[in-house]
């Protein structure tokens, strides 16, 4: 909503200039205009986040009922739909404890140091050519940098909780945090090498042409699991829930954690949930792209493609296309913690460096390889 | 002072302030974690200084790096051997803290002067801002190269020295006493119970 790429076809919806505009005939300095301007995609995206939480736990209830042959929520609304609004709710009017040998002020900050950098990283999530809040140089690397700030507030949970369950689950979490982050970072490495830039935009244009058939998928596809796989873990999600495994660890580093405070726990991992659904969508899904090609869509209709309503329309589509893709694998990843079992900390280790970390140097070096020999199809 | 410069200056201050005050409490405060923590929170502020330069790629690669793996792996360190236990009082510790106090103040009054007296303004580059990823890479695979290398041959030896001290299960003898080593605890050498027959 901030940047404009010359590049493209169109400058497309510039919402920052007519809104600028608009408040500078109010009299306003452009200045002025440009710091009202600012916090407005910042309070949209985190609105959207909270939202997608919201939807996300209700999601979440249905389906594993659904997986569990129960019927799950039906009271608060129909079919259960303000379930999360009364969980969030309730979390909200709980006692706020702070266990008394327990160390007051780490144990605050514990999980704020684990919700703000997964907030942080909606920065770069586009939802269309302009619909993001700064298209930035380094793009994803900024979320791979902003995650690796994650086990350090876990690790200060667990410490502070003074609780033997809590440092365990901590260490664990930043152990298994550090391992999957590798494998995540030269998968990512390899789509980057193929879009020759870091930004996401650019990701997600290199992806668009011929639809669906140009989508990273079909040309990553190992990048594509060992990025799933890794983005599981990372959100501590079924089957590697290990820092929070009841029978060992009764609720790991979340164990003395209580109301508001367990609150950002939880919102923490599921806004991470949706962000990692949105980020596979943007790097191997074709982001808010349609799978058929736009152009040849727009051209069908006849209207030129930079009409007012043509643009408002693509515009929605992308939108309606990112938050589609990213639910179903949010729909995959809930299917898969209520039916595949936990594994256990040494496989998981073992997963993560015996394994994915050689398939992901492997994918690396053929990419490179296929890039140097077929530069029109994994870009020159 | 317009709003972006004015930012900038307030934001400068604060990343200046929590740096100094951050670094005095890793070196000076008892507890061992909150040392650590608070590094990581020195490691941050220097990000956001280079954010501030618009070297984006540096702090995002400082965060990464430093607070990502470093830090975390002095906590893991800290908090895998964290017994509680009194240490035993140093002699004449007053007069160890006082000497270190000067040297660290003489230090400072050297840096001082080199800091005042140094004409800073000299002109550099122009700024690339978005495209210092770019120029970083091209310098890193041309005059740069023979350092980059030698840096990854120094982390690959240090990563098979961290192997062989870890895992001296998989050598046959012992680099040290030249015993034979098995999976059993290293610091208890055993008498092998197949001594006689390999002889033999």
């Amino acid at each position: 909503m901030v940047f404009a790429n010359p590049a493209v076809v169109s400058a497309g919806l510039d919402l920052e200039a007519s809104f600028t505009d608009l408040l500078q005939g109010l009299g306003l300095s452009p200045g002025a205009a440009h710091l009202l301007w600012l916090p407005l995609p910042m309070l949209l995206v985190l609105v959207a986040a909270v939202v997608g939480v919201l939807v996300n736990v209700w999601l979440e209830r249905k389906i594993s009922a659904a997986v569990q042959q129960r019927i799950g929520p039906e009271y608060a609304g129909a079919l259960g739909i303000l379930q999360p609004l009364a969980d969030g709710l309730k979390l909200l009017f709980k006692e706020d404890i702070i266990p008394a040998r327990a160390d007051g002020l780490l144990f605050t900050l514990g999980p704020v140091l684990v919700l703000v950098p997964v907030i942080l990283s909606w920065l770069v999530v586009p939802f269309g050519q302009n619909l993001l809040i700064s298209n930035v140089g380094v793009g994803i690397f900024l979320w791979i940098s902003l995650s690796s700030i994650q086990p350090i507030g876990l690790l200060m949970a667990g410490y502070a909780s003074n609780n033997k369950y809590s440092l365990l689950g901590g260490l664990r979490a930043a152990a298994q945090s550090i391992s999957y982050e590798i494998p995540l970072a030269l998968a990512v490495l390899a789509v980057v090498m193929m879009s020759n830039s870091l930004s996401t935009v650019d990701i997600v244009n290199q992806q668009t042409g011929a639809g669906i058939l140009s989508w990273n998928i079909w040309r990553q596809p190992v990048g594509f699991a060992i990025f799933w796989i890794c983005a599981l873990a990372e959100c501590e999600r079924l089957p590697f829930d290990l820092p929070e495994a009841e029978e060992e660890l009764v609720a790991g580093y979340q164990t003395e954690y209580a109301g508001m405070k367990f609150a950002l726990f939880y919102l923490g991992s599921y806004i991470n949930l949706v962000l990692s659904a949105l980020l596979v969508a943007v790097l191997y899904l074709g982001g808010w792209g349609f799978p058929l090609p736009v152009e040849w869509v727009v051209q069908l209709t006849g209207q030129p493609i930079d009409a007012p309503l043509v643009q408002v329309i693509t515009a929605t589509t992308g939108i309606v296309m990112t938050v589609l893709k990213a639910y179903l694998l949010v729909f995959f990843a809930i299917l898969l913690r209520w039916t595949v079992p936990r594994v256990r900390i040494d496989q998981l280790l073992d997963l993560g460096w015996k394994f994915l970390l050689p398939i992901a140097l492997v994918n690396l070096l053929v990419t490179a390889g296929l890039k140097l020999a077929f530069p029109a199809f994994f870009g020159g | 002072m317009s709003i972006a410069s004015s930012t900038q200056l307030i934001c400068f201050t604060v990343l200046s302030a929590v740096v100094a005050i951050g670094a005095l409490g890793v070196v000076l405060l008892p507890n061992i974690v909150y040392s650590a923590f608070l590094l990581g929170g020195v490691f941050l502020s220097v990000a956001g200084l280079y954010l501030l330069l618009n070297a984006s790629f540096v702090a995002a690669a400082q965060v990464l790096v430093y607070v990502g793996a470093v830090n975390v792996l002095i906590l893991f360190a800290i908090m895998l051997v964290n017994k509680k236990e009194d240490l035993s009082a140093i002699p004449g510790l007053g007069l160890r803290r006082l000497l270190s106090g000067g040297v660290c103040a003489g230090l400072f009054a050297l840096l001082l002067r080199v800091a005042f007296t140094t004409h800073w303004a000299t002109p550099g580059p122009e700024p690339v801002g978005e495209e210092a990823t770019l120029r970083i890479g091209e310098h890193l695979f041309s005059d740069y190269l023979l350092p980059f290398e030698l840096a990854s041959v120094l982390l690959l030896m240090a990563m098979i020295g961290a192997i062989v001290l870890a895992r001296r299960d998989v050598l046959a003898a012992d680099i040290a006493t030249g015993e034979p080593a098995d999976q059993g605890l290293i610091e208890k050498s055993r008498t092998p119970l197949l001594l006689e027959k390999t002889n033999a």
